[in-house]
């Protein structure tokens, strides 16, 4: 029988895209330099590379939302012209970006119809768009009630909306920016399940990821991008996850840095049962009660939004707690606001650095200051000394490597990694007593993420206790002493670094206690 | 903080003469509608600078002219730098002008000495309370300072009014029937300084040193970045340990007291009096709106809006001249500071453009790939369907 090309959702299907020759150029940089990249119906090809590599603007270029200055898009081998998202889905191409594009205040039906022309317009066709929802959802494993509100659904439930909203407009191709990064290890592996079933029916799919593991598991075939150019395109079945590394980076990589053994010391932060309230007035944290130890990396690895930032908030003094009791070094810091906590050394890693952790149209220098700016030597009877801060600047852009053209430049110019090791710069050049770190190593590419988990793995070792919030499993195990679980707001449990395995950590993630099964 | 890089002086100079090109270019378009008006547009613009500059007199009106813009202009640059929107210059500068007037009126035994600064610091209190209520409303019930100030500007229009028609109002005209409503003039001996026979006057050599000040309080004082630090990112400030509610207040607590000293010096300067025709520029000469334009077209830097006070006071005057000399409405001098305001705004985008841009190279050469989220396509609009 002749293979047909129509796809179950009815769509014509995308037998082979290539991109030829691309290159996108941006002042002063080369986002793109001269990329092939090709993709075939059935495949999953995974694009790697750090961040800033150019896999980002690649699939902006292939999504209309970039125009490239050199090259030439062959669609079933007819050269097509993509000026904008709308010609993107108009071929047949759909991309599911790493931050959801959904009104949170509609049902499902309304944002899937949203942008899309109604059949009998001026009024809407919403029956029509729910019937459809169901047909995707039983066709590709994608059960949504079509009628849920999006702010009642679960970050995997919303992905599985993205990913319906992209088929319901006809994509056969599918670019997937990140989709991981939200997801527990068990959603993840539910995510992966639906991607090789579309594959098996014809679709075609690109994978975005700096995770080598997924990579691994979920691809066909990967291409490797490095400073805008491609490295090379790969048999996945091929590679090691070496191999990806060396690729991606340009030299070895420590996967599992060697972690010294400490001697754990005295418990320098002690939390006796807080609770709070989250910004929605429901419960943020329940009764928690956690110590870190001098010499220790704590973690607490969770789902995103099950109380993480509540945590970090209460401990830093930004959230009020509504009941219990934090002590620093033996002493109660409970009712002290946040100033005074950093006073008494307690450092902050903040998990949005452009938020709460720097002020970004002030320069590197005024933003090194910023703890530090009321007292001595940076200041004398409120006026600035210019010449100490100029001096502490230096030392550490210096000290700490952040790469920038000098200490002037707006923090907001500066790329994720450097602002962060600005911060963490700030932070740890204080010698902090415990470090409470938020998604510290979020968003930044390897060489920043070795970086500041090295220089957290300095700080274990020079008695520092350091509170690790991290929504990355992976990090939590390579680097923590002992892990906390948090969900819904309570610590379900806290394992050894010797009994940590990702399948135990994953259930307790996912608010199942062990022996409940 | 001060090593930037040298070798770059090109661009910033193109930066620098930008509002001036954007100058140039407002008056080029005024040309056509001088031209529609059958007037011959060079003839017109050399009144213009005739007024403006051609002679010392000429010359002094500008810079007495200037002087509230720039006292005006001072208190928007930190007020704007703490992002705090002040729309109420106007009622700012008649309170402050108030209060100051009943200090020359009520301490007449007193030598002049005395009295020039306790009416200066009263006009500084007068413009700090009105830019101060709006403050706390914004600080401690988030009420919209844009509409407070403006609203601020209504109620103190009307007690003007009140006070110079009748408590305050001078005893001679008390006595007319026309009832003008201005106060009595001061004593000679509470007059400020003037450079004679022009009416320049020692305000606008006060407003410079203040300038010169205000410079030192944003950039070189704690309450200065604290004041920046809340305008820019009050979560991180908070968690600086900063109090950011106070600093809302205290941004349009300053910002309304360089407003009121401009209403005093308007007073102690020029007219010896406080006299108004019933609305607020009566008293001010719009000054209290026309400062946010020289603060903004100084690039909310408290030394960029001394030329840029200049050049709006210039225009003023000279305007005046040109619509003597051609005979033109007066309509049509509004709309050259209109054409002017826009220009430069326009301008203003560009060079922010061009800054961001040219910082964004500077740190993809050093960091060897671009930043995050940067550059957008500067010629396509990303659409992303939602």
């Amino acid at each position: 029988m002749a293979e047909t090309n129509i796809l179950p959702s009815g769509h014509t299907r995308i037998d082979h895209l290539e991109m030829l020759g691309i290159s996108k150029r941006f002042p002063g940089v080369l986002a793109n330099d001269q990329v092939d990249f090709s993709v075939t119906s059935g495949e999953v090809h995974a694009l790697l590379g750090e961040n800033g590599a150019g896999k980002t603007t690649l699939m902006k270029v292939l999504y209309g939302m970039y125009h490239p200055d050199e090259g030439r898009i062959l669609l079933n081998d007819q050269e097509v012209s993509i000026q904008s998202p709308t010609d993107a889905i108009n071929n047949g191409i759909g991309m599911i970006h790493q931050h959801f594009m959904l009104v949170k205040s509609l049902t499902v039906a309304e944002n899937v119809a949203l942008g899309s022309k109604s059949s009998r317009e001026p009024l809407t066709d919403l029956h029509k768009v729910s019937q459809r929802i169901i047909d995707l959802g039983n066709i590709y494993g994608l059960e949504i009630d079509p009628n849920a509100y999006i702010w009642q659904l679960s970050v995997g439930q919303q992905q599985r909306v993205e990913i319906i909203k992209a088929l319901y407009r006809g994509a056969a191709l599918l670019i997937l920016d990140e989709p991981t990064a939200v997801l527990t290890p068990q959603e993840v592996d539910e995510f992966f399940v639906i991607i090789r079933e579309m594959a098996k029916d014809g679709h075609a799919l690109i994978f975005i990821s700096h995770k080598l593991h997924e990579v691994i598991d979920i691809s066909d075939r990967v291409s490797v991008l490095r400073d805008g150019r491609k490295v090379g395109t790969y048999l996945t079945a091929d590679a090691t996850k070496g191999d990806l590394a060396r690729w991606m980076v340009g030299r070895d990589v420590e996967f599992r840095p060697e972690i010294e053994v400490v001697e754990r010391g005295e418990a320098r932060l002690k939390i006796k049962g807080i609770s709070c309230r989250s910004d929605l007035g429901t419960p943020g944290l329940r009764d928690v009660d956690l110590e870190a130890y001098s010499g220790e990396i704590l973690g607490i690895a969770g789902v995103s939004g099950n109380g993480q930032r509540e945590l970090a908030e209460v401990i830093t003094g930004l959230r009020d707690a509504t009941s219990g009791r934090i002590e620093l070094d033996g002493e109660d810091i409970s009712d002290l606001p946040p100033i005074a906590r950093t006073d008494k050394l307690l450092a902050y890693i903040p998990e949005e650095r452009m938020k709460d952790g720097m002020i970004k149209d002030f320069t590197i220098a005024e933003n090194l200051i910023l703890r530090e700016y009321h007292k001595r030597p940076f200041s004398k009877r409120g006026m600035l000394n210019l010449k100490a801060i100029e001096r502490h600047s230096e030392k550490l852009i210096s000290n700490f490597q952040i790469k920038t053209p000098s200490q002037d430049t707006l923090a907001k110019s500066l790329s994720g990694g450097n602002i962060q090791k600005v911060v963490v710069a700030r932070e740890l050049s204080r010698q902090p007593r415990v470090i409470i770190a938020a998604q510290p190593t979020r968003g930044l590419d390897v060489g920043a993420t070795e970086y500041v988990r090295e220089r957290l793995l300095e700080e274990r070792k020079s008695g520092t206790a350091v509170v690790l919030i991290s929504e990355d499993l992976d990090e939590i195990l390579a680097l923590a002493d002992r892990i906390a679980v948090i969900y819904e707001g309570q610590i379900m449990g806290v394992v050894q670094r010797e009994d940590a395995t990702p399948e135990k950590i994953g259930l307790l993630m996912a608010g199942v206690k062990e022996g409940a099964e | 903080m001060s090593k930037s890089s040298q070798e770059n002086w090109l661009p910033k100079l193109i930066d620098t003469a930008l509002p001036v090109f954007a100058t140039a270019a407002a008056l080029l378009v005024g040309a056509i509608m001088l031209l529609l008006l059958k007037v011959n547009p060079v003839e017109a613009y050399k009144a213009m600078w005739d007024g403006a500059f051609g002679s010392q007199n000429a010359l002094a009106e500008t810079l007495v002219k200037a002087t509230p813009l720039l006292l005006v202009g001072l208190g928007i640059c930190i007020s704007f730098r703490g992002d705090v929107i002040n729309i109420g210059g106007e009622g700012q500068m008649i309170v402050g002008a108030i209060l100051g007037t009943l200090v020359g009126l009520t301490l007449v035994d007193w030598p002049g000495w005395a009295v020039i600064p306790i009416a200066v610091v009263a006009g500084f209190i007068g413009g700090a309370i009105w830019g101060g209520i709006p403050g706390a409303l914004k600080a401690y019930f988030n009420v919209n300072e844009i509409l407070s100030t403006v609203m601020m500007n209504a109620i103190a229009v009307q007690l003007m009014n009140f006070l110079l028609r009748g408590p305050m109002i001078d005893p001679s005209q008390a006595a007319l029937a026309s009832k003008i409503p201005q106060t009595a003039r001061l004593l000679e001996a509470f007059r400020l300084p003037r450079w004679v026979p022009t009416r320049l006057h020692l305000g606008a050599l006060i407003a410079v040193v203040l300038a010169v000040l205000v410079y030192f309080l944003l950039w070189r004082t704690t309450w200065g970045y604290r004041i920046r630090a809340v305008g820019q990112n009050p979560d991180a400030s908070r968690y600086a340990g900063v109090k950011v509610k106070n600093y809302i207040v205290l941004a349009l607590v300053l910002s309304g007291a360089f407003a009121g000293l401009a209403g005093v010096m308007q007073v102690y300067g020029v007219n010896y009096r406080m006299i108004t025709d019933g609305s607020a520029s009566g008293f001010t000469g719009s000054a209290g709106f026309n400062g946010i334009v020289a603060a903004l077209f100084g690039q909310l830097h408290p030394i960029g809006t001394i030329p840029a006070s200049i050049l709006f006071g210039a225009l003023l005057v000279g305007a005046n001249k040109m619509q003597r000399v051609v005979q033109v409405p007066s309509a049509l001098i509004t709309a050259l500071n209109g054409l002017v305001v826009v220009f430069v705004v326009s301008s203003e985008i560009w060079r922010r453009r061009r800054q961001k841009r040219r910082m964004a190279v500077a740190v993809s050469e050093v960091e060897g790939q671009p930043p995050e989220g940067y550059p957008p396509d500067p010629d396509h609009q990303p659409e992303v369907p939602a």
